[in-house]
Parts: C-alpha cells; sequence; structure tokens
C-alpha cells in the first residue's frame, strides 16, 4: 500500500476524508476487516479493480475463472473461518453468473457479500451494454441486496452489508454499484451498523419455552437430538456438548450439521437423512421426544413429513422464527441463538443417561456395519469402492482435515465415512445441491484456514463444472488436495435410474477426457490409481506433497450408495442394499 | 379451511420492496386477490394491505416470511371477522342513460352511491362498499352502457383492543427516521 493511502485511513477514523467512490470501496471492506477477495474484473467493476492495485498489501484479491467459482470460494472461506467471505464481480453475465453462489449460500445461511458493477445510472433500464437487473434477479435469494447510484451511499451500505450478511442467521448480501458512483467522490466516514430497526438478528429467548422443553427432557425415556448447522455457526459446540451429556441424550447430526461433535463421541449416533445412519433414521419413530438444535428439518432429513416422529413430541430451537412449523409442528419452539440458549436449557434440566437407548443405537450400527459398512470398507471384489478411498484418505490425514465435498454419490460416500475432530471441518453443498461447488469452495476454505488440510472430494460429474479453477489454484499456488472419484457416471442420477427408473441410463455415462492430462496442463502434480495395491502409496504422496495436488481414483462403475430412504418413504423404510 | 385473509405489512420505502413482499407469495403459488399501498401515519413508512385466499397455518408462515425480509418491519394477518374494511369503486356511464327514466338515480340512492361529476357525455358515480356490493352495481348499471368501471383494493382497520404496532411506531417517530436506529419494541 502506498503512503498516501495509509494517511487516508488513519486520517478517516476521526474525521471525514474526500476519496473516490471506488476508494470508499476499499476502505469499507478494510473497516470490516475483510483481508481477501476472490473475483473477476470487467468493465463496469474497472475503477474499484484500478482502486484495488493501490490496496494489494491489504486486500488480497484472488482472480478465479468464473464468477460462479467467485462465490463457491467465498463460501469456502466463510464457512472454514466464521467470516465473512466476499466475492467482486463485474455487471451482466458476470452478475449472471454469480447467482448460482449467491443461492447456494442464501439456502445453506452462509454469510458472503458480493459487489457487483453496473452500468453508469444514466443508463439504468436502457438494455445498456452489459445490463441487467441484478437486484431484482437476485432479490429472492439473497438475505439483502441494494443498488448504489451515489458514491456518498457507499459507506452506509457497506457498513449495512456485512452487519446483515454476518448476524442472525447469516446469508448473501449482493450489492451493485452503478459506474458512476464508483467514479463518484464523496467525503468518507465509515461507521459500522449495529442495529437496523427493521431487523431482530437475535430474537430475545422466552424463559416460559426453555421452562417447558427442559419439561419435556427431563420426562423423555427416548430422546433424540438432532444437530444442524445453526451450531457451528453460533460457535455453540462448547454449549452443545455440555448439554448432551448432562442429559445423556443421543446426538444425529444432518449434512451441514456434522462436525459440531467430534465423530468418536459417545453420543454420537451418525448422520440423518436419506443416505444417513440406520440408527437415527430407523430410530426417529420410536422416539418420544425430537430436539432439533439449530437445524430446519428439511425434506431429506424428514422423509415423509406425515409419516416423521410419529411418537416424538417435537422441541425446536432456531433462531429465525420462519423456521419454527415450517415442515414438522414444534410442541416446545425456543427461538433464539443456541449460544445463549442451550445453556438456558442445560442449567434446567436433570442429569440423566439413557444407556439402554443409546445401545439400541449401537445394536443398529453394528447391523449397519455387517451388512453394509464392512463391505464397502474392506470390498472382496477387485474394484475399488468410494467408500474405502474416502476412510484411507481420513485416516492419512489424522482424521483431522477439513473436508469439502462437491455433490453426488462421492458426497454422501464422503460424508458417511470421512471422520472429524473439530468443528468447522464439512463445506459441502446441502440445500441446493449444486455441483460443480467443491472445487471453488476448497480454494477458499484453505486460503481462510492455511493451518489445516483441506481435502477435496470430488465426482468425474461435477469436477468438470468448475475444472476452470484448476487455474486459480496454480496461479495462486492454494495447496488444495483433490480426490476425484471416478466412476465415469453420474453416479447419483444413475443410482436413481437403476433403482426407481428401471436401469434406462438415460443421458448418465460420461465419455471423459484424460484428468491427467489436464492436470498436467495445469502444472499440478497428479497420479492415477486403478488398483487397491497402489492406493495407499498414492495418498501418503498427495498428503506429504508441499503444494496442490489431484488423486485420481477410479472407482467401481455402477456402485450404490445405501442406506437409503427412498423418495416419499418414511424414515424407517430405510434399506440397507 | 381455506379463507379469505387480510395481511398489513409495514415497510421501509425503498426501492424494490414491493417485489421483495411478493416474492414470498409467488414462491407458494399464492394469488394476490388484492393490493393497496401508500405511506401510512408515519413519514417514511410504508403500510400494504394484500387480500389472499389461504389457510391459518400458511398464512402464520408467510407472515413470518415477509417479516424476514430486512426491510420489513412488521406484518400481521387478519381473518375476514377481524377487520374493518372498505373498497371504492367508479363508475362511468353515458350521462344521456341518466335522462332515460329514473333508474339510475334510484340505485344511487338505493346503493347509499355518489355522482362524483357529470359532463354533457359522462356521468362518474362512486360507491364505496365491499367487493360483492360494488360488483352487485356494477351488474345492475351495466345494462345502461357502462363505459369504465374501475375498483380498488382494500384499505383495512383491524378490531384488536391492544395496538401493538402504535406504540412502535411512535417510537420511530421519537427516534427520527433513521432506519439504522434500533428500536425496543419489547
Amino acid at each position: 500500500m502506498d503512503k498516501q493511502t495509509n494517511t487516508l485511513m488513519e486520517e478517516s477514523k476521526k474525521k471525514p476524508v474526500t476519496m473516490t467512490g471506488a476508494q470508499a470501496v476499499m476502505e469499507s471492506l478494510v473497516n470490516e476487516g475483510v483481508e481477501i477477495l476472490f473475483g473477476y474484473p470487467g468493465g463496469a467493476i474497472m475503477p474499484v479493480y484500478d482502486a484495488l492495485y493501490s490496496y494489494k498489501e491489504k486486500l488480497n484479491h484472488i482472480l478465479v475463472r468464473h464468477e460462479q467459482g467467485a462465490v463457491h470460494a467465498a463460501q469456502g472461506y466463510a464457512r472454514a473461518t466464521g467470516r465473512v467471505g466476499v466475492s467482486l464481480v463485474t455487471s451482466g453475465p458476470a452478475a449472471t453468473n454469480a447467482v448460482t453462489g449467491i443461492a447456494d449460500a442464501m439456502i445453506d445461511s452462509t454469510p458472503v457479500v458480493v459487489i457487483s458493477g453496473q452500468v453508469g445510472s444514466a443508463l439504468l433500464g436502457t438494455d445498456a451494454f452489459q445490463e441487467t437487473d441484478v437486484v431484482g434477479i437476485t432479490q429472492p435469494v439473497t438475505k439483502w441486496n441494494y443498488q448504489i447510484t451515489r458514491a456518498d451511499e457507499i459507506p452506509w451500505a457497506f457498513a449495512r452489508a456485512f452487519y446483515i450478511a454476518r448476524s442472525g442467521r447469516p446469508g448473501p448480501v449482493l450489492l451493485d454499484i452503478t459506474k458512476d458512483a464508483q467514479f463518484g467522490s464523496l467525503e468518507y466516514l465509515y461507521k459500522p451498523t449495529v442495529s437496523i430497526r427493521s431487523y431482530t438478528p437475535y430474537p430475545i429467548i422466552d424463559p416460559g419455552q426453555v421452562e417447558e422443553a427442559a419439561r419435556l427432557i427431563n420426562l423423555a425415556k427416548k430422546p433424540l437430538a438432532l444437530i444442524g448447522q445453526g451450531v457451528v455457526i453460533a460457535g455453540a459446540e462448547a454449549e452443545l456438548k455440555e448439554f448432551l451429556e448432562k442429559t445423556g441424550i443421543p446426538a444425529a447430526q444432518t449434512l451441514l450439521g456434522l462436525s459440531a461433535l467430534p465423530s468418536d463421541h459417545k453420543l454420537n449416533v451418525g448422520g440423518l437423512g436419506m443416505h444417513g445412519n440406520y440408527g437415527p433414521n430407523l430410530k426417529t419413530n420410536e422416539c418420544d421426544l425430537i430436539i432439533g438444535i439449530g437445524m430446519r428439518f428439511d425434506d431429506r432429513v424428514t422423509a415423509d413429513t406425515r409419516r416423521y416422529a410419529t411418537n416424538a413430541k417435537i422441541i425446536h430451537m432456531d433462531i429465525d422464527p420462519a423456521e419454527i412449523n415450517k415442515i414438522i409442528h414444534a410442541d416446545a419452539p425456543i427461538l433464539g441463538n443456541v449460544k445463549d440458549s442451550l445453556p438456558m436449557l442445560t442449567s434446567r434440566v436433570s442429569n440423566n443417561e439413557h444407556e439402554e437407548w443409546l445401545e439400541e443405537f449401537r445394536a443398529c450400527y453394528r447391523i449397519e456395519y455387517e451388512r453394509l459398512i464392512e463391505r464397502e470398507l474392506y470390498p472382496e471384489k477387485p474394484e475399488l469402492t468410494m467408500a474405502e478411498v474416502v476412510r484411507r484418505v481420513s485416516e492419512a490425514f489424522n482424521d483431522d482435515a477439513i473436508m469439502v465435498t462437491d455433490v453426488g454419490q462421492h458426497q454422501m460416500v464422503a460424508w458417511r465415512y470421512f471422520k472429524f475432530r473439530q468443528s468447522r471441518s464439512v463445506i459441502t453443498s446441502g440445500g441446493l445441491g449444486t455441483m460443480g461447488f467443491g472445487l471453488p469452495a476448497a480454494i477458499g476454505a484453505k486460503l481462510g484456514r492455511p493451518d489445516r488440510p483441506v481435502c477435496l472430494f470430488v465426482g468425474d460429474g461435477g469436477f468438470q463444472m468448475t475444472i476452470q479453477e484448476l487455474g486459480t489454484i496454480y496461479q495462486s499456488k492454494v495447496p488444495v488436495k483433490i480426490v476425484l472419484l471416478n466412476n465415469n457416471f453420474l453416479g447419483m442420477v444413475r443410482q436413481w435410474q437403476e433403482l426407481f427408473f428401471d436401469h434406462r441410463y438415460a443421458s448418465t455415462e460420461l465419455i471423459n477426457p484424460d484428468f491427467q492430462t489436464i492436470s498436467k496442463g495445469y502444472y499440478i502434480p497428479s497420479v492415477e490409481v486403478t488398483k487397491r495395491d497402489d492406493l495407499d502409496k498414492a495418498i501418503k504422496k498427495m498428503v506429504s506433497a508441499e503444494g496442490p495436488f489431484l488423486l485420481e481414483v477410479v472407482v467401481e462403475k455402477e456402485g450404490n450408495v445405501f442406506p437409503m430412504v427412498p423418495a416419499g418413504a418414511s424414515v424407517e423404510d430405510i434399506i440397507l442394499e | 379451511m381455506r379463507q379469505e385473509f387480510t395481511l398489513t405489512i409495514f415497510s421501509e420505502n425503498r426501492v424494490g420492496i414491493l417485489n421483495q413482499i411478493t416474492t414470498v407469495f409467488t414462491r407458494r403459488h399464492i394469488n394476490i386477490e388484492s393490493l393497496t399501498t401508500s405511506e401510512s401515519a408515519i413519514e417514511g413508512i410504508h403500510k400494504f394491505t394484500i387480500v389472499i385466499y389461504s389457510t391459518r397455518e400458511e398464512v402464520d408462515l408467510l407472515v413470518r416470511q415477509v417479516e424476514k425480509r430486512i426491510d420489513v418491519l412488521k406484518a400481521y394477518s387478519f381473518s375476514q371477522d377481524e377487520i374493518i374494511y372498505q373498497e371504492i369503486a367508479l363508475y362511468k356511464v353515458p350521462t344521456a342513460a341518466l335522462f332515460e327514466g329514473n333508474e339510475i338515480e334510484k340505485l344511487v340512492r338505493q346503493y347509499g352511491a355518489r355522482i362524483l361529476e357529470m359532463t354533457a357525455e359522462y356521468a362518474v358515480i362512486e360507491k364505496t362498499g365491499h367487493k360483492h356490493e360494488t360488483q352487485e352495481l356494477f351488474d345492475k348499471l351495466d345494462p345502461y352502457g357502462v363505459t369504465q368501471f374501475t375498483r380498488s383494493g382494500r384499505v383495512a382497520i383491524n378490531k384488536l383492543k391492544k395496538e401493538p404496532l402504535n406504540s412502535y411506531l411512535r417510537k420511530l417517530v421519537k427516534n427520527g427516521v433513521n432506519p439504522d436506529v434500533k428500536i425496543d419494541t419489547q
């Protein structure tokens, strides 16, 4: 950063400083503690990029290869660090490319701020070159969005954007800045937003609701806690553990709730939902109490809601009033931040143990192990399974890497067989199920947490949706470990075709390129494994590599992910094979 | 049970706020039967009155999803018997029709309508009431050649004894119109 810029910053803390809108964007980002941006330049955002040139030392800009990747990378950064991820894109096609990432961040409650350039305000609505109504387009998939048409709105809009993105239930915010607002000048003075009168991010917890929930917990004989990402977002992992250990209640996790509780915790009974573990699904309808903690009863968790938790009272703890009674009626809702409500609940419940009930989950696990897990992890057939690869990789990282996945069969398998010791170790596209999420998200995660290994599992389908981000990995030297589980199929769709569409494999077989040659083209070291005997050595090579590495494993062509709750069925109809 | 609900929504007066509100209904494939919007008693705060057909359970969810939008202050839902409401209709008829007997004059008296303006060519009749009443008058006038007919959206006042929003709005006034100032609603 040059001297002039430094002086500007110091002065702006005390009294207004005259600067351009583009400079004010930089200053606002610095004021919000931003250190890294993921972006792609273009016409309508050029003044901001020009300002960025003077802020190279304060703001690390990662040049991606596609704007969708810019947002996914910001999401990966946000999910790994808990901080707001930032993307910078131009107008028109760039902004529309960003929409998939924004929608993904919305449904998975990820704090990101996307800054898009816009044509000059005089041209708005005239179908100008690269003009698109990005505020209109992103309205349903942003927590808030705003079009800045005057330079003097910038500090206010940025303060608001960051406050809204990170507070309460986090989400994406889009700021669309017209080119004249970037060029214009203003008297810059930054005041962080501390409240908005029309927005209540942290509802005040009603002690009566906590009291009622505690009463239900103290009466319950067969309770089950469902852990969602809300626990991770709130940073309430310790509070969760205290609550569970005092009550002895078994806990199962949603897709995004995984890693809130260590894999080997004695009360951790596994994963929920369509490809979750046998016990948590099967036992749901035996439960007399379900405690949803920072989760939203997604349809992939509940399956048929009319036949869900049929014998149970429901406690639903969530920060978002719109989630209460949305899918499942709550007998005892607790509205509020689980970081605060969990300790209130813990102080009101009795010490308890549910040893016999826990034993039932262990028995379910033994059945699942004997009938399914064992042959997935230690197959007798020559073909490699996804599960054995995932488990070997997990072990090679001492079960303590950040696991990023793409979407599909490999995602479910990675989620089932990877192990975790600490929170914020699962980064995957849950609600939107965005193929192509994995590679850019892994880049963001690694840049956010350079101290932790980041391991991406990706399928051959999703890999090719954002494969150009290998260029970002090369240019920015991001040491991401990529495990490509290649079955030359769009495996999850093929599995459904096999099970529900009479083996009619319509457009699911992929005639793939040579991924080794592609990797070589991007100067990323790689190894291809086709035989079990070569697997461990290749994994070792990947783990010990200094920089990025691509491990391609050719796995069985027509493997299926089990257990499975078939679409439209009840959780208790879960099948093991 | 599906029935008519009237939603009243208070929001900041921001570009695009109507779109923010209506997409909540659009996503659930709910048709908006009537919509009225105007500045509320408080400067800078807009009030929307929206009529939809839905169930109590769904309306409760909709209200929370509307309130979730950052720029929305408060949203309420009311069934038909919880509000006093009114709509206004205007009818344009050829003046000549008024001179063919006294049928139109009778209808105006009978329906509590009034003649707003009369020129040599046309007369404009105004009636306030519920939709079925303004519709009934239309059906009666139409044989005399209604050349234009228009009906407004609904305006409504609730019958609640307590007015939680009132004190809230008063606090807004007291604190000035800066939207970035927290208002304690407790």
